[in-house]
């Protein structure tokens, strides 16, 4: 079988996606075109709009405004965690604009520049508000506050575990190693912008746009428009990179909508850049205090976090799960814990909305833990690899309850180590460091040691088979492809279970007329739960045919290769044939559940080594290897595309990308010229990727997950190398070449007076 | 963007005449700024004449000590010449340290030093070459051409039209690139002639200039230990978000002993 589940095999979507055959949100027809009218201000009262002059622009048919779209009600807020006080996300802002980039008006002109022209020339009298621009900020006694209703900024806490074993477990210890680690607010940059395309005709909605899944976006959708699911399409054509970022609803997505119907025309909106930087959800924006205290053998006593997570202006749709829910309940990592507490404080600020973003909570949980882990092994004069063997749970010791509301089922955590150990050449680093100093580079080495949570939340996924009579097999699926390959992996999968060829299948998403159930990508869950449901469908679409095709035959059938044979015959029915026959005979829906629905736990070992030039603080990745345990791999070349881009962004992250603001909430990174994404020279020269599999339990296929793993072992293994480089130096992302050269210069101060 | 005219005139004189025809208009060369500064609404010209199609405005030819290269030239192209790599290498290098292939492959040296961007690498280059630049009225020497941040000597409508770079007998640039634009956070051209030796820095502050001091030091004994510790007032110099001008001025030091030891390397 060459291209069963375990091979290499090429994209099938490539040559689409690379000879602009790709079909995206912006390449759907309309024939009107919006743009939306943002707030300037981080903070301002909106004493008027005055609209007169934008409508008379030559062009521009329509302009809405708070008072137009009110009765749309908000954008909900999924996971609220602030109780009574709520902080509704309305279409448009009426009152107030609480940050750069939210919403004002919505210009529908005939043409895109019309619509510019409009939205510039719409009067708007702000009047500015005392602003928060950072954690700090919201925080400090005296901070204006966003929702009068809230007693502060501080909308919620969170707790998971026991904080009174923990804080004994930390005053007992006969070490602790505390930290203050912040983690600077990203944007997720997606290649393609957000875009939506909205039409009604015959009683019927159809809203376009680039996400992460159809089914979840229609029942909403259609609630906020106050219509049936049935009245409400909801289509994805192929998606240019979400991140999470993508999974929610934003307001242009329902006044696309309430346009078309408005006005009779379908109605496009395309993002720009500038529009992607200040209203797509950011990610990360967090400050933690962390304890993690040990016993006199280095082994951990207890670990005590609390954080501060930047919501931004509005609960977002997932904004409060992502340090709660999603990430704060694998603080810790797999290491042996006795006592674990982790508190969680929601704070607003005037600055964009925060969601899920590539790992969602869980690359935050474990830079937290990597971080202290590597800063205690300095501290108690332990390396790094010893200290992380000594607390790394054992396959003996699993499944293990964490304490915080997991339990790790499988793996084998100090064998991925040790073989992580030998693939990046442990025992060659001494000489590594030494060459560098020859040329003047000062050298360090990072570990982590990861694990995350893939799969959680939904676990069911449906998927739905249609058999044409030229035989080709099309399968639907529930989730939603953003560039990942899931063309490919899921015809691995169905070309596995039939013994058919690639070309005999077809994989389809994104359409709620053709399959309205599934619970979407995001949480690296669909090749598990995608994947098995893949595998029940052509099951199932097998023991139809076997039916159909034993009457036809009038003799019990075998299945083998697309083919039925009556036994002890040579008579055959091919599935086209089946299909000829029978019209529809052979299609049907089938959905996968797992009995006991649990994640999965991918987990694995990073290790990179940097240079860092004293002279100019500029940075490289000399080395970067990695050993994971994704359980089985569907297609292994697509794996390690993942991981490689998991790893740009991590890299990115702690060495180029942060979203800033100034202390009036003016956000200063508003383009490419000032947010550095990695380009490939940013990239270490090679990354050396294995694998050190034990299937999963959760899910027939037995894969674990690997969408997000990169993102999260690559964060704190390159700043635990660079914090190494630095002599133990702590300093927090994005570690800048101006960050680099002054600690260099005060280590070289500090030497020189020694 | 907002809506423009294109024109696309056959010579510079008519080039000239449309733009002056225009009450709005700008020169479109390479467009890698102008492009982006118009999607960005921050420049609607009416009208834009397109220079890019004008003969006899690309090109490199040797003159003696002189090398010109026509202002129409991409940055690929000045990278990739012979004449170039053999008369100026240090002047291919910055070529290809411009941008990025897309960037290169498009953007003009006339359209770079018309613009004058602070951060542009090209200014440096012809302030430390003692470059003569050309236009359809006029001849500039360098040091008049550039007056400060977007600002140059060029009236309303002139054209430049080809630039001649002094050939030195040794010169290096070396630049600290901007994490993300990738424009000069502080860069230093070094160019050693027989009667003296010129240093130009750009990215820096708010515009190329160069530096007096270095020259002097470098002219007297011509290696990197004899401007060690040589450090340019940061009071001058630019500060952002990613760079505080200390951080500017400090690698201004670096970058000038990288550009020596590559003037004496090759």
């Amino acid at each position: 079988m060459k291209f069963g589940v375990g091979q290499s095999v090429k994209r099938v979507e490539d040559h689409r996606l690379l000879t602009g055959g790709g079909r995206f949100t912006d390449d759907t027809a309309a024939t009107l075109y919006a743009t939306t009218l943002r707030s300037p201000y981080g903070h301002a009262r909106i004493v008027s709009i005055d609209t007169a002059a934008a409508k008379a622009v030559p062009g521009v048919v329509a302009v809405y405004t708070h008072a137009d779209v009110a009765h749309l009600g908000v954008v909900p807020c999924l996971v609220p965690l602030s109780g009574p006080v709520t902080t509704p996300r309305y279409m448009l802002t009426g009152d107030v604009a609480r940050f750069v980039g939210d919403g004002i008006a919505f210009v529908v002109a005939e043409t895109r520049e019309a619509a510019r022209l409009g939205a510039e020339a719409i009067e708007v009298d702000y009047a500015e508000l005392p602003a928060v621009g950072s954690i700090e900020a919201a925080l400090a006694h005296d901070a204006p506050k966003i929702w009068e209703a809230a007693a502060s900024n501080s909308l919620f806490e969170w707790n998971a575990g026991n904080a009174d074993t923990a804080k004994a477990g930390i005053d007992a210890a006969a070490h602790v190693t505390r930290l203050r680690i912040v983690q600077n607010r990203v944007a997720p940059t997606s290649m393609e912008v957000r875009a939506a395309v909205g039409s009604f005709d015959d009683g019927k909605y159809t809203l376009v746009f680039g996400g992460q899944g159809v089914a979840s976006a229609q029942q909403q959708v259609a609630k906020i428009m106050g219509v049936e699911p049935e009245q409400m399409r909801i289509v994805q054509g192929d998606v240019g990179g979400g991140f999470g970022m993508k999974a929610f609803l934003y307001p242009e997505y329902i006044l696309v909508l309430h346009a078309a119907k408005d006005l009779g025309r379908p109605v496009k909106w395309t993002g720009d850049r500038g529009d992607a930087f200040q209203s797509d959800t950011h990610g990360r924006a967090m400050v933690s205090d962390a304890a993690l205290g040990f016993d006199a053998d280095g082994k951990i006593t207890a670990l005590q976090v609390e954080t501060w997570s930047d919501l931004g202006a509005y609960q977002a749709q997932f904004g409060p799960a992502i340090q709660t829910f999603a990430g704060g309940r694998i603080m810790g990592g797999v290491y042996r814990i006795p006592a674990i507490h982790n508190r969680v404080h929601g704070v607003v600020t005037n600055c964009t909305p925060v969601d899920a973003y590539r790992g969602a909570g869980r690359p935050e949980s474990a830079y937290v833990m990597e971080r202290l882990i590597e800063a205690a092994a300095r501290e108690l004069g332990l390396g790094v690899d010893e200290i992380r063997r000594r607390n790394l749970l054992t396959p003996e010791e699993l499944p293990h309850d964490n304490g915080i509301g997991l339990t790790f089922d499988i793996g084998n955590f100090p064998a991925v180590l040790a073989k992580a150990q030998v693939q990046a050449d442990w025992d060659g680093f001494a000489a590594r460091k030494d060459a560098a100093a020859r040329k003047g580079l000062r050298y360090g080495r990072g570990m982590a040691y990861y694990v995350e949570i893939a799969g959680g939340g939904s676990t069911e996924e449906w998927a739905d088979v249609r058999v044409a009579s030229d035989g080709i097999v099309e399968v639907a699926v529930g989730t939603q492809s953003n560039g990942q390959g899931h063309e490919t992996a899921y015809a691995q999968v169905v070309s596995e279970r039939l013994g058919i060829d690639a070309d005999q299948i077809r994989i389809v998403q994104g359409d709620t007329d053709r399959l309205n159930q599934g619970n979407g990508t995001g949480g690296s869950r669909s090749m598990a739960w995608g994947g098995a449901a893949c595998q029940v469908a052509a099951d199932d679409m097998v023991e139809r045919g076997r039916a159909l095709a034993a009457a036809d035959l009038g003799a019990e059938v075998d299945y083998s290769e697309g083919v039925f044979s009556a036994r002890g015959t040579n008579r055959t029915l091919s599935l086209g044939e089946l299909a000829t026959a029978h019209p529809g005979g052979l299609d049907g829906r089938s959905s996968f559940k797992p009995a006991k629905p649990a994640p999965a736990f991918p987990n694995g070992c990073h290790i990179a080594e940097v240079e860092v030039d004293p002279a100019t603080g500029k940075i490289n990745v000399a080395r970067y290897s990695l050993v994971d345990d994704f359980g089985t791999l569907v297609n292994p070349m697509l794996v390690e595309g993942q991981i490689h881009g998991g790893i740009a962004q991590g890299l990115g992250q702690v060495v180029l990308e942060n979203v800033a603001y100034d202390d009036d909430a003016q956000l200063l990174t508003g383009s490419f010229m000032d947010y550095g994404i990695p380009r490939a020279d940013d990239m270490p020269d090679a990354i050396g990727f294995d694998t050190l599999g034990t299937p999963s339990p959760t899910n027939p296929l037995g894969v674990k997950g690997c969408g997000e793993a990169g993102t999260i072992g690559a964060m704190p293994s390159v700043m635990n190398a660079i914090i190494d480089a630095l002599d133990g130096t702590q300093l927090e992302m994005p570690a800048t070449p101006e960050k680099l050269w002054r600690v260099c210069r005060s280590l070289e101060l500090r030497q020189a007076a020694e | 963007m907002r809506d423009f005219d294109l024109v696309r005139p056959a010579s510079v004189a008519e080039a000239a005449a449309a733009f002056a025809a225009s009450g709005d208009a700008a020169y479109l060369a390479g467009g890698h700024t102008l492009i982006p500064a118009m999607k960005a609404r921050l420049r609607a010209p009416e009208t834009l004449v397109d220079l890019s199609r004008l003969p006899g405005l690309t090109g490199v030819t040797r003159d003696g000590d002189r090398l010109w290269v026509g202002a129409l030239t991409t940055h690929a192209a000045v990278a990739e010449d012979a004449t170039v790599e053999a008369a100026i290498p240090g002047l291919s290098a910055l070529a290809l340290l411009i941008g990025d292939p897309q960037v290169r492959a498009k953007g003009t040296l006339g359209g770079v030093i018309a613009n004058n961007d602070p951060a542009a690498d090209y200014p440096a280059a012809c302030l430390a070459l003692d470059a003569t630049i050309v236009t359809d009225r006029a001849e500039y020497g360098a040091g008049d051409f550039f007056q400060g941040m977007f600002a140059t000597a060029l009236s309303d409508g002139e054209i430049v039209t080809r630039v001649g770079f002094r050939v030195p007998t040794a010169s290096a640039y070396a630049k600290f690139r901007h994490p993300a634009s990738r424009y000069a956070v502080a860069a230093v051209y070094v160019a050693r002639f027989t009667d003296g030796v010129r240093v130009a820095v750009t990215g820096a502050g708010p515009g190329a200039f160069r530096w007096t001091e270095a020259e002097a030091a470098l002219t007297a004994s011509f290696d990197a230990g004899a401007v060690a510790g040589l450090t340019l007032e940061d009071g001058d110099l630019s500060s952002d978000i990613h760079c505080s001008a200390e951080y500017r001025a400090h690698l201004c030091g670096v970058m000038l002993a990288q550009a020596v030891e590559g003037s004496i390397n090759g």
